[in-house]
């Protein structure tokens, strides 16, 4: 989506741990698996609905099955995978809560990339124009946009305190620009970042002396 | 390829086969490190002659856009094995064939097999043509069983596997069906019990509607109102039961073309072992339990939209047991109103995501 989706590979290059297995919701043509495959030496799978997507992938090398979130998570045994990916796409689901869940069922830790519905942008648009926001990461008018859920960073990190969601790493993504690491609950950031990043991992996991704070690091290290 | 009286093929039934015959073919050369070999495995109907010319028919092969040169399965880079199932009437061991220990046909003394059967078969056909490990195991529908069957019981053997149009089980509508096609089959009374070789009689009545009933099964309602509608074959009805309709004249030519070709009591026989097959049945009920030592192998999986004999969602289980047991599953449901026998047509797409997968899989195997 948009060509913030190199800064958001970049970012999630640098939290997935060397020769991890990863589950990317959402894998599109697979351009993210393949560089997970290539550069981290990651065992890659993808879940995608266009049967196009999947075909893509195939032709790839990458194992890929046609499905979507809302329904066929579940399908999926509980800690297959290290990571679960889902980028920019939870807006979408139907019950994103469940999803947040089901990803960190399936996988250890989940990177989460969302569009923050607090950024001025969007309250300007809203709050003078007296619109919905059409913005560059938010592109379509209401009638057609694919957003059904959106948040703001404050919704998003009030969810995960919900759900005892620990939020492990968390970056602003900017367009064209390199990721910026943050911390979500400053009332800051709400308004100046345009999509944020999360790795999340499931409540009561330490970070310590667990295997993805080495990633963790990486990030705040740069 | 003839096995010899000491090397007996051991059934499930716990009956052994004899002097057990494997029809074959192969296309394309095994390399010098015997890497780049594909066992394509037919459906319910079909035979070894998955490509060039059918030496009984005079058409083409049942694959002939799949496997070929320039195509996904390519003899010019592959060595593609492709034989009759056992139970079969196209040169392997079946009910058609002499019983060694009687000098007579088997008819209804043969033994009744099961997919397991066939792929033990097709394994010691491998054997004998010196592979060890398989490149791909690829097939449709019956085909999609065998490979199945394959990835559960000789998992170490096969790199990748390729399953199309297929189920991890028959479902009750679909023994029900096969079932309406035995009943037939043995309702004309030129079955003679099954031992219609013996006395010179030929069931081709019953053949023929088993033939149709199943042919529908393979199309769509929408492929059918497309090709037929309601046109007549004539101008007018008959007032009686001619086949006014261009679809009975259809069905009745696929009736009496099958019987031409195929043996009633092997038809008997694989919609039998079709019948018989559940592979999570010998692993505890537990459909990912088939599949826990195929974890290396490269599984990709089809389905057609419009298919309602093996529908998507028995593809599905597939995918959800091969996930469960960790395994590289892709899957594909390709959107197309020709039913399940879309597998055998002109379907770009599918082709692309065949050839998709298998090139990239070759690619991994250095081939």
């Amino acid at each position: 989506m948009g060509t913030t989706s190199r800064e958001d590979f970049r970012e999630i290059l640098r939290l997935v741990r060397p020769g991890s297995r990863v589950l990317e919701i959402g894998c599109g043509e697979g351009g993210l698996l393949e560089l997970l495959a290539s550069e981290k030496g990651v065992d890659g799978r993808g879940l995608e609905i266009s049967a196009a997507g999947v075909s893509a992938c195939l032709a790839r090398g990458l194992a890929v099955v046609q499905g979507d979130a809302d329904g066929d998570l579940a399908d999926y045994p509980a800690d297959a995978f290290d990571y679960a990916i889902l980028s920019q796409t939870l807006q979408q689901m139907r019950d994103p809560r469940r999803v947040l869940t089901e990803l960190l069922r399936i996988a250890e830790r989940a990177i989460v990339s969302v569009p923050n519905f607090g950024h001025w942008r969007v309250r300007w648009s809203l709050v003078v124009g007296g619109r919905m926001p059409v913005t560059r990461d938010l592109p379509d008018p209401w009638w057609s946009t694919a957003n059904i859920h959106l948040c703001t960073l404050r919704d998003f990190t009030d969810l995960c305190a919900d759900l005892g969601v620990r939020i492990e790493a968390s970056a602003a993504l900017t367009q064209g620009r390199p990721a910026r690491q943050m911390e979500p609950s400053r009332l800051m950031e709400n308004l100046r970042a345009e999509q944020a990043l999360f790795l999340l991992s499931r409540p009561g996991q330490r970070t310590a002396d667990s295997r993805g704070a080495a990633a963790v690091g990486d990030l705040f290290d740069r | 390829m003839r096995f010899g009286p000491d090397q007996p093929l051991r059934l499930d039934s716990r009956a052994r086969l004899g002097g057990l015959e494997i029809a074959y073919r192969t296309y394309g050369q095994l390399n010098a490190d015997r890497s780049n070999a594909v066992l394509v495995c037919h459906a319910l109907t079909g035979d070894q002659h998955c490509a060039g010319e059918h030496p009984t028919t005079g058409k083409p092969g049942w694959w002939n856009r799949v496997v070929g040169p320039g195509l996904p399965l390519d003899p010019d880079k592959l060595f593609i094995i492709c034989s009759n199932v056992i139970g079969g009437c196209m040169g392997s061991t079946g009910p058609a064939s002499l019983n060694p220990e009687t000098g007579k046909v088997y008819g209804l003394n043969f033994p009744v097999i099961t997919i397991a059967d066939m792929v033990r078969a097709q394994a010691m056909l491998v054997d004998a043509l010196g592979v060890e490990t398989l490149f791909a195991v690829v097939g449709g529908s019956m085909g999609g069983m065998q490979v199945l069957q394959w990835a559960a019981d000789y998992p170490e053997r096969l790199f990748s596997a390729v399953c199309i149009a297929s189920a991890p089980r028959h479902s009750a509508q679909n023994i029900a069906f096969h079932e309406v096609g035995r009943q037939a089959i043995m309702a004309d009374p030129d079955w003679r019990a099954g031992a219609y070789a013996e006395q010179g009689a030929r069931p081709e009545k019953g053949l023929a509607v088993a033939r149709m009933g199943a042919h529908i099964t393979y199309l769509s309602e929408s492929a059918l109102q497309r090709k037929f509608g309601r046109e007549l074959q004539r101008d007018g009805l008959s007032w009686g039961f001619d086949a006014d309709f261009q679809v009975e004249s259809y069905l009745r030519h696929q009736g009496a073309a099958f019987v031409d070709r195929f043996d009633a009591n092997s038809y008997l026989y694989i919609t039998r072992a079709l019948d018989y097959f559940d592979l999570a049945q010998g692993h505890g009920g537990v459909l990912a339990n088939a599949f826990a030592l195929a974890r290396n192998v490269r599984f990709c999986v089809l389905s057609f939209t419009s298919d309602w004999l093996y529908p998507t969602p028995e593809s599905r289980m597939i995918v959800k047991a091969l996930n469960a047991a960790a395994a590289r599953v892709s899957f594909v449901e390709i959107e197309t109103d020709k039913g399940h026998d879309a597998f055998f047509l002109d379907e770009p797409v599918f082709h692309g995501a065949l050839r998709g997968f298998l090139d990239s899989a070759a690619a991994a195997r250095g081939l």
